[in-house]
């Protein structure tokens, strides 16, 4: 039988203590002090972030437009509270779930991560959030579930890019369930210590570091588990570039262009291009995950 | 309406092209410089607006069979949009791909958009270079034009690289293809008209 461990309010750090310690934080970094020790935990990068400013005006979001500029413009638009997320499929506990009821007793912590656009850019973020595995946890997942698929929401009212027309929305996506459960995944609920712009897919979207960003949906309103492997978007436009797994692969070009390097962003003009990595870095924590699979075809 | 379009063009020298089209490059320079990923920006924008001027340099013959002379600019146009293009591919070279030869010469090879955009850009340079009267004179002529009708296939070669960009279609992409198809259909219907004439 999964385990449901019984969360409740007072399992949440106090947003006092929450913003207590970032004041303190902050107070430490006027002074020249070290990294702060939060940020280096086991699952973050030393590496030093994106500019807030970079993170939240260099966004793909279709449904807010195609140009990477359209989600800062336009996002504002998406009222995110109230925000309910249905959950149903192959779980213990499925219906529609308030967003405060869905990540009450979830520990957000920081995680900063290295984020690769399988447009080869990448940037590093410091993101806010909780382990997907401790939701999958509370949810109870049921024993035929193989996968965990996501929606977005979809307000033609609030997101000017819907009635664009290529894209069959809603945008979907989806992990198999080892990926779902991996602690590095999380949903995230904030940046830099703020809540999610809405540009980068407030209230609640997806992290999984070691795949291209795509995969990392925003905006959640549904969370199926499934037996079969689940629809996804861009799989849907072109199975040929996006595959469902996505996995950052240096050695699997994108049929238009080379996967081997990539643009960090914030770094100017002349910044040039940095290597990619095998799992965006992240091999030696997911590398297994995939053993005895052929990456090439798995892409 | 047009009389006053050809008499405001009379006045304006050719010059006055080689200026915007420069003051447009530095534009376009400096607004990608602020953004979050000025290479891919700049290299983006150089392209759409060496396609766009490319575009408009083809139109200038259609315009002349309604009465619109703006013959005098053709060069300065075609010029300005070589240089354009010349600069999107420094861009994505140099700053881009920043001189990593393996990804270039794979992207030339291997990538078929890639492939498109340079041979748009390989068959503009002959016409650039011939974009001078001492030129006109050595070719002569009716060699002069078989070669710049060069700029119709290079100009759709860049339109479908534009298109090929893309990760969807999108209406700015169909609206460059079909308006370079539009361009070239009716300068064929033209030019199979004056046959029997010209026998």
């Amino acid at each position: 039988m999964p385990h449901a461990p019984q969360y409740t309010r007072a399992d949440v750090t106090p947003q006092r203590l929450f913003l207590n310690r970032r004041a303190l934080i902050a107070g430490a970094a006027a002074l020249g002090l070290a990294r702060p020790a939060w940020a280096a935990g086991p699952y973050s990068t030393d590496e030093a972030p994106n500019s807030f400013e970079d993170i939240t005006t260099y966004n793909n979001y279709y449904e807010f437009g195609y140009d990477k500029a359209d989600p800062a413009a336009y996002a504002g638009s998406l009222k995110t509270d109230p925000w309910s997320v249905t959950v149903d499929g192959l779980v213990d506990n499925p219906g529609t779930y308030s967003l405060a009821d869905l990540i009450a007793g979830q520990p957000i912590e920081e995680r900063i991560y290295r984020f690769r656009c399988v447009e080869a850019w990448s940037m590093i973020v410091p993101w806010q959030g909780f382990q997907l595995s401790g939701l999958l946890q509370k949810l109870g997942v049921q024993a035929g579930a193989k996968y965990v698929a996501f929606e977005t929401v979809v307000r033609p009212d609030e997101m000017p890019g819907i009635s664009g027309g290529m894209i069959d929305w809603p945008y979907r996506e989806g992990l198999r369930l080892d990926e779902a459960m991996h602690p590095l995944t999380i949903l995230a609920t904030g940046l830099y210590g703020k809540p999610m712009p809405n540009q980068n897919g407030a209230p609640i979207r997806l992290v999984v570091p070691w795949k291209y960003g795509f995969k990392s949906i925003k905006a959640i309103v549904r969370i199926s588990l499934v037996a079969e492997q689940p629809v996804t978007t861009w799989n849907t436009l072109a199975a040929n570039e996006y595959g469902f797994y996505a996995n950052v692969n240096p050695e699997v070009d994108h049929p238009r262009w080379s996967q081997a390097s990539e643009r960090r962003i914030g770094g100017g003009l002349f910044a040039g291009r940095v290597d990619t990595l095998k799992f965006n870095g992240y091999a030696d924590q997911v590398a297994s995950l995939y053993d005895g699979q052929d990456l090439t075809k798995d892409y | 309406m047009i009389n006053a379009l050809n008499q405001t063009a009379r006045r304006i020298p050719a010059y006055v092209l080689y200026i915007a089209g420069i003051a447009l490059a530095a534009w376009t320079i400096y607004a990608a410089l602020s953004t979050p990923d000025p290479a891919k920006v700049l290299e983006r924008d150089l392209g759409t607006r060496g396609l766009q001027i490319l575009i408009a340099t083809l139109c200038i013959t259609p315009l002349r069979w309604y009465g619109v002379n703006l013959l005098k600019f053709r060069r300065a146009l075609g010029l300005m949009g070589f240089m354009f293009i010349t600069l999107h591919f420094l861009t994505w070279m140099l700053l881009d791909l920043a001189l990593r030869w393996s990804e270039i010469l794979t992207d030339l090879t291997k990538r078929p958009f890639i492939i498109m955009g340079f041979l748009a850009f390989i068959a503009l340079i002959p016409l650039a270079v011939t974009s001078n009267n001492a030129m006109i004179r050595r070719l002569g002529a009716v060699q002069w034009k078989r070669l710049h009708w060069l700029a119709y296939p290079a100009t759709l070669a860049g339109a479908v690289h534009f298109v090929m960009i893309g990760k969807v279609y999108t209406l700015e992409s169909a609206l460059y293809f079909l308006a370079v198809a539009g361009l070239l259909i009716a300068r064929r219907l033209k030019s199979l008209k004056k046959a029997p004439q010209a026998a």
